[in-house]
């Protein structure tokens, strides 16, 4: 009989448990969105030592030491409970984010700097790799059947608001520092970019707190009583085909297709407004902010949808909407952001030759020369076209609510209670981890070999979430578990 | 329906072999294109982290085959 708690209590529990994984995905992605500023404090390429530091600190943090995590934390979660495991995870991810902010530069401890940011930003992800899966287990355990959905979706919006947290506090980090705006991302380049690694510690705290007031999850507490926990969740996990087998298509069936979409919707889609579309900075973060804040609900609304029409259903149509729809969407994008035929109506000159115009609609962009052809970069788009492009992010964000709302649920009720923190985190976060992960990596790749088609990139996540879609619709039941007993 | 799932598990094993191959082909061609230490890095991880769970997707697929997927 799955032991639920009241109401009450189970706010107090998502409370507990969203705040922190939320502060979890803030500090982790604080670190990847001022990767170009933290490369030049603590990697400048004039040294080839720090610059593979670079390379390993990007790659291997998400890419060996999020699974590796999932592995580890997940193993003691299943033996010596979750509470304490994901306090464990969140002092990790804190002292670690905050300890970031605190490294002198390369210019003032040498070498020593890129290999301290290095350590540090592994420790990030080695905690992250132990945080979802216990918080979802945490919260999914509380839970009432028949609503599982509804309450872990709570938990599935803090990876997507800690996106959204990290862009807003280092936007008006970069913007406050002083009253001229060239001044003020000039001093944030220097060691404002500091500020919000620092100002982490003061919520991680406050989330420490909440936890440390919380009880045990009820199932753990009653699995423990009964001498019932597992000895070796390692073992068990992936070591017996009963479960093995389930690892296997929790990833291939939902976890890799969920990961793609995911990145795509909110990482692909800002790099590819900057940098492929020539967005300025600014604005390709705040289209972003945008798009998540209006489509945030809908994780509690899939989540909750999925309690009446299966899990499956929902997460498959997500990634069949994506392979369907990313083409003509970021096709849209680019018209989007296609300088309109009117007349200029101010010309600037600026550093280098180029010129700063506006146009009679509001449309800003400089001139640059780029191997004897003047292109247009540093957008600013007119409001009718900001809007649009909101729009079509938005869109993509739906998507990711979608694959998204229900995964939580769904790989908690695919394992058994005694070994489910350490089954369900590794597929989750290879999916998104590595899949995911590889996203932005592999578009660059594809974008970069094929330089006339600006949508080769997107052929990685439309192939993977394909195969996902196909394997989830023969292979996964769309029976939801009501009892998470076992 | 039992008779797709295990005929597709022939698919995917075959899938499993033929992209290990392609991403050995692909990282043999970058590291020789760009014989720097950071490229070098970047494949090697890729292949450490991909050849497990490609050999995941094999197993996977062999699972498939043999019914073990018929009755979830």
């Amino acid at each position: 009989m799955n032991q639920t708690i009241s109401t009450r209590g189970i706010w107090r529990v998502i409370g507990a448990s969203s705040a922190g994984t939320l502060i979890e995905w803030y500090d982790f992605y604080i670190f990847g969105s001022l990767a170009t500023v933290i490369a030049n404090q603590f990697f400048p390429k004039t040294n080839p030592t720090a610059a593979l530091l670079s390379t390993l600190a990007t790659f291997a943090a998400g890419f060996i030491v999020r699974p590796f995590g999932a592995l580890v934390f997940g193993r003691l979660g299943d033996l010596m409970g979750r509470k304490n495991t994901f306090l464990l995870t969140l002092i990790l991810m804190g002292g670690s984010t905050f300890a970031i902010g605190l490294v002198p530069g390369y210019e003032s401890i040498g070498f020593a700097a890129p290999l301290l940011v290095l350590l540090l930003r592994l420790v990030q992800g080695l905690a992250l790799g132990g945080e979802y899966g216990g918080a979802a287990t945490y919260v999914a355990e509380h839970a009432p059947p028949g609503k599982r959905g509804y309450y872990t979706s709570w938990i599935q919006t803090t990876a997507t608001l800690g996106l959204f947290l990290s862009l807003g506090v280092i936007l008006l980090t970069r913007h406050l520092l002083d009253s001229d705006p060239a001044t003020s991302i000039q001093k944030f380049n220097n060691w404002g970019w500091r500020i919000p690694f620092l100002v982490s510690i003061l919520l991680v705290i406050v989330s420490i707190y909440i936890r440390l007031k919380m009880e045990e999850s009820p199932l753990f507490k009653k699995l423990k009583a009964s001498g019932k926990t597992s000895s070796n969740p390692l073992k068990e996990s992936f070591g017996h085909k009963a479960n093995l087998k389930m690892v296997l298509l929790a990833l291939f069936g939902a976890a890799m297709g969920q990961g793609v979409v995911w990145y795509t919707g909110q990482f692909y889609a800002q790099s590819f407004m900057e940098n492929v579309c020539k967005v300025g900075f600014d604005q390709s973060r705040t289209i972003l902010i945008w798009a998540i804040l209006f489509a945030t609900p809908f994780f509690i609304v899939f989540g909750a949808l999925s309690d009446r029409l299966g899990r499956k259903r929902i997460m498959l149509a997500g990634m069949l909407l994506a392979v369907c729809l990313y083409r003509p969407v970021y096709r849209q994008m680019l018209q989007t952001a296609e300088v309109p035929a009117l007349p200029a109506v101010t010309r600037t000159a600026v550093d280098g030759g180029s010129q700063r115009i506006a146009l009679e609609n509001g449309f800003q962009y400089t001139t640059q020369t780029v191997s004897g052809n003047s292109i247009a970069t540093d957008k600013q788009l007119a409001p009718g076209s900001y809007w649009i492009m909101v729009g079509l992010v938005f869109i993509q964000v739906l998507l990711v609510t979608m694959v998204y709302g229900p995964i939580a649920a769904f790989l908690v009720e695919l394992f058994p209670t005694r070994i489910r923190y350490t089954s369900m985190s590794l597929p989750y976060h290879i999916g998104n981890g590595v899949f995911g992960g590889l996203t932005p990596f592999i578009a660059t790749l594809l974008t970069t070999t094929y330089a006339d088609n600006k949508l080769i990139g997107l052929w990685y996540p439309i192939v993977v979430a394909a195969f996902c879609f196909v394997i989830g619709l023969l292979y996964l039941s769309n029976r939801t578990d009501t009892d998470v007993t076992d | 329906m039992q008779l797709i799932k295990r005929s597709c598990g022939v698919v995917w094993m075959i899938a499993g072999v033929a992209l290990m191959a392609l991403l050995f082909r692909i990282a043999v061609q970058e590291m020789s294109n760009k014989p720097q230490i950071d490229t070098w890095i970047q494949w090697i991880v890729f292949l450490i982290v991909f050849i497990p769970i490609l050999a995941g997707f094999i197993i996977f697929g062999y699972y498939a085959v043999t019914g073990e997927y018929d009755n979830i």
